[in-house]
């Protein structure tokens, strides 16, 4: 009898409260298991872990490997690469998914080394084409264009996919999983490279660069009090907030949200544009904003001609009207 | 300290993005320049070799062109250089690529302390090349390194990962991937480098024969991953305008396109 195809998460739960990637992704396992018919595993390693299987199998892994030690208290790529490339080669994954967090960046290279297999880094979408492959699509060039990439041969099939690109399932405590606990295969306490000192960083607005969502505000939002208004629908969409250059000079925004030639370029997968005229010092740094929305009373403005919604309307009437539309709607 | 810095020449649109004249952005592919991340890596070595002495021998594979950024790094400090150049090897992917950047560092500078790498590209961005080269050596690695410095047998790494600031001591021979937060690169003049260099220059040119590689184990045909299809991610635009009083207006922009907007929050937003 063939054995049924899996699909295995990473289980990146270092940043649990803060970055979703993991369920994201086994959100999106739990899509394409269908049309392959294969069952979504999560794979986590660490120390005193019952808290994150729990939280994998409720929103959709059937499966879960674990490799628990109190040696694997601390995040350690090459270790956790060997590990979970010992647990592929047993259970022989079809596709294999990693966050692409600064730890997934570094720990899936080298799963996909040892198990001489493909990598696609940074994945913008996923989906299985007509022979059953994973079409893994990923921007290249500098983002200017998208290339799909299949592995045709070699399994697993790799990606790591940003956060935020795909949407987790509600949870259900009800849900059951299977539990398969591989032991330590050998003696890992003694490490090349040592963890000394790990501290939290200090408060740091997530940058600008990194945002999925800006709302990036012109002269049209009309007074710094409106500007303000921003701040809690950014707050409400887990955005950052960017501006042009009169407000920079005005005092209204500091010069760390400039948007422009002389500031930050910017590509978030939604860009709420208050008031901006779209002149090119402006445009240019947002070009690669996936999904542009902009407001503006002039509908002849350059910004207007870019976004994919234009809103002919007062930008500050705009926002307070999402703002409440907003609160009642998100879940 | 012995130390292999690994550098890419890539297109040069993110250095220069700006044409002052038309205000639009470069897109001159032809011109190459080192990727900006190797240079910060190149500066890291050369900062270490300021204080405790040692060889640099940058590394690059790339077609002949990519000479020149050998010849930058040799301007800056570095000692050697060796240009890994055959038409073989077009198409590789991150793996095979790390492949053949360790066979060639196993065969000519088999006595390293450390190898340094770019933490990412300009034009593939995958940051793979790093922490697949320290399998293929089976090396100790750190990638997105802010900060290094000698410790007796050892380099005490600073890094950003994930919102914590780690401080980590790696054994050596190592491998750090440097970001570009840190090591702000010196500048060169490029005539001075031509001034330096005429023909005399320290550099190699190394064919897949020369490092031993089998035409299957290179290429295109080695590599796992296959491009099935490129294409521009800016389809034509179908601009949707909305007008009217402003909660009609939300409301509508909720109802199509909170999907959209939810999934880049990683939230949903009700219909
Ligand atoms: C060398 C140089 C570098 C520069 N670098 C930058 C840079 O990095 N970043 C940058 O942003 N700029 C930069 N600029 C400035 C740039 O040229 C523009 O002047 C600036 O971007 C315009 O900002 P704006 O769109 O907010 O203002 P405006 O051009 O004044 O546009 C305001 C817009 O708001 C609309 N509006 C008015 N009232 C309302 C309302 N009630 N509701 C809705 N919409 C309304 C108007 O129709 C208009 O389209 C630079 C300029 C130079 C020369
Ligand atoms: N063709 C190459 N020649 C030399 N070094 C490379 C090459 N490709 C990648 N690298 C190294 O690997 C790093 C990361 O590259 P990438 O994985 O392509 O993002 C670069 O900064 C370089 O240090």
């Amino acid at each position: 009898m063939k054995q049924k195809l899996e699909i295995w998460v990473f289980g990146d739960y270092r940043n649990y409260f803060q970055n979703r990637v993991t369920l994201q992704l086994i959100g999106k396992a739990v899509e394409l298991a269908k049309e392959i018919k294969a069952t979504v595993c999560a794979v986590v390693i660490g120390h005193e872990l019952d808290e994150w299987i729990g939280e994998y199998i409720a929103h959709g892994a059937r499966r879960v490997y674990v490799v628990e030690d109190p040696v694997l208290k601390e995040y350690d790529a090459a270790t956790y690469a060997f590990l979970t490339a010992r647990l592929a080669e047993v259970h022989k994954p079809d596709i294999l998914l990693v966050g692409a967090t600064s730890f997934g960046r570094e720990f899936a290279p080298r799963v996909a080394k040892r198990l001489k297999t493909g990598l696609t880094a940074d994945c913008v979408g996923l989906a299985i084409d007509q022979d059953s492959l994973l079409v893994q699509t990923a921007p290249s060039f500098g983002g200017n264009l998208l290339a799909d990439i299949v592995t045709p041969k070699q399994r697993p099939q790799m990606a790591t996919v940003r956060p935020g690109i795909f949407r987790e399932i509600p949870h259900n405590y009800e849900a059951k999983g299977k539990i398969i606990r591989m032991p330590l295969p050998i003696d890992l306490s003694s490490r090349r490279l040592r963890l000394r000192k790990s501290e939290r960083q200090p408060h740091q607005s997530k940058k600008l660069e990194d945002a999925a969502i800006v709302i990036c505000s012109g002269r049209g939002i009309g007074s710094r009090k409106k500007f303000n208004n921003l701040y809690e629908l950014a707050g409400l969409t887990d955005a950052e907030v960017g501006a042009t250059r009169p407000l920079v000079y005005a005092g209204w925004a500091g010069h760390d949200s400039l948007v422009g030639q002389a500031g930050k370029i910017i590509r978030p997968k939604i860009l709420f544009s208050f008031g901006v005229s779209g002149a090119i010092q402006h445009t240019a740094a947002v070009n690669d904003a996936e999904f542009i929305i902009a407001v503006n009373k002039n509908p002849k403005a350059t910004m207007m001609k870019m976004a994919d919604v234009a809103i002919v309307a007062d930008a500050g009437q705009v926002c307070s009207a999402l703002i409440r539309e907003l609160k009642k709607r998100i879940r | 300290m012995e130390m292999v810095v690994c550098i890419k020449q890539v297109p040069m649109v993110s250095e220069l993005p700006w044409d002052p004249a038309t205000g639009t952005l470069k897109r001159d592919l032809a011109e190459g320049m080192m990727n900006p991340a190797c240079r910060h890596a190149l500066e890291a070595a050369l900062q270490l070799k300021a204080r405790h002495g040692g060889r640099i021998t940058a590394l690059t594979m790339g077609p002949p062109m990519a000479e020149e950024v050998l010849r930058q790094a040799l301007a800056l400090g570095a000692d050697q250089g060796f240009l890994i150049s055959d038409p073989a090897m077009a198409g590789s992917d991150t793996f095979v690529t790390s492949f053949i950047l360790a066979t060639a560092v196993k065969k000519y500078c088999p006595n390293f302390d450390l190898v340094l790498c770019g933490c990412y590209t300009t034009d593939s961005e995958t940051a793979q090349v790093g922490p697949q080269l320290a399998e293929e050596l089976d090396l100790p690695a750190a990638a997105f390194v802010e900060e290094i410095a000698k410790k007796k047998n050892c380099l005490i790494v600073k890094r950003l990962s994930d919102g914590f600031i780690e401080t980590l001591e790696m054994d050596l021979p190592g491998l750090v991937t440097v970001s570009t937060r840190h090591y702000a690169p010196r500048y060169f003049s490029l005539a001075g480098i031509e001034d330096a260099f005429p023909d005399a220059a320290p550099i190699r040119t190394l064919s897949a024969v020369d490092l031993g590689l089998e035409r299957g184990s290179i290429g295109v045909q080695a590599s796992p991953t296959r491009i099935v299809n490129v294409y521009t991610s800016r389809t034509e635009k179908q601009n949707v305008i909305l007008r009217g009083a402003p909660k009609q207006i939300v409301e509508e922009l909720l109802d199509r396109f909170g999907d959209r907007i939810g999934g880049a929050m990683g939230k949903d937003i009700e219909k």
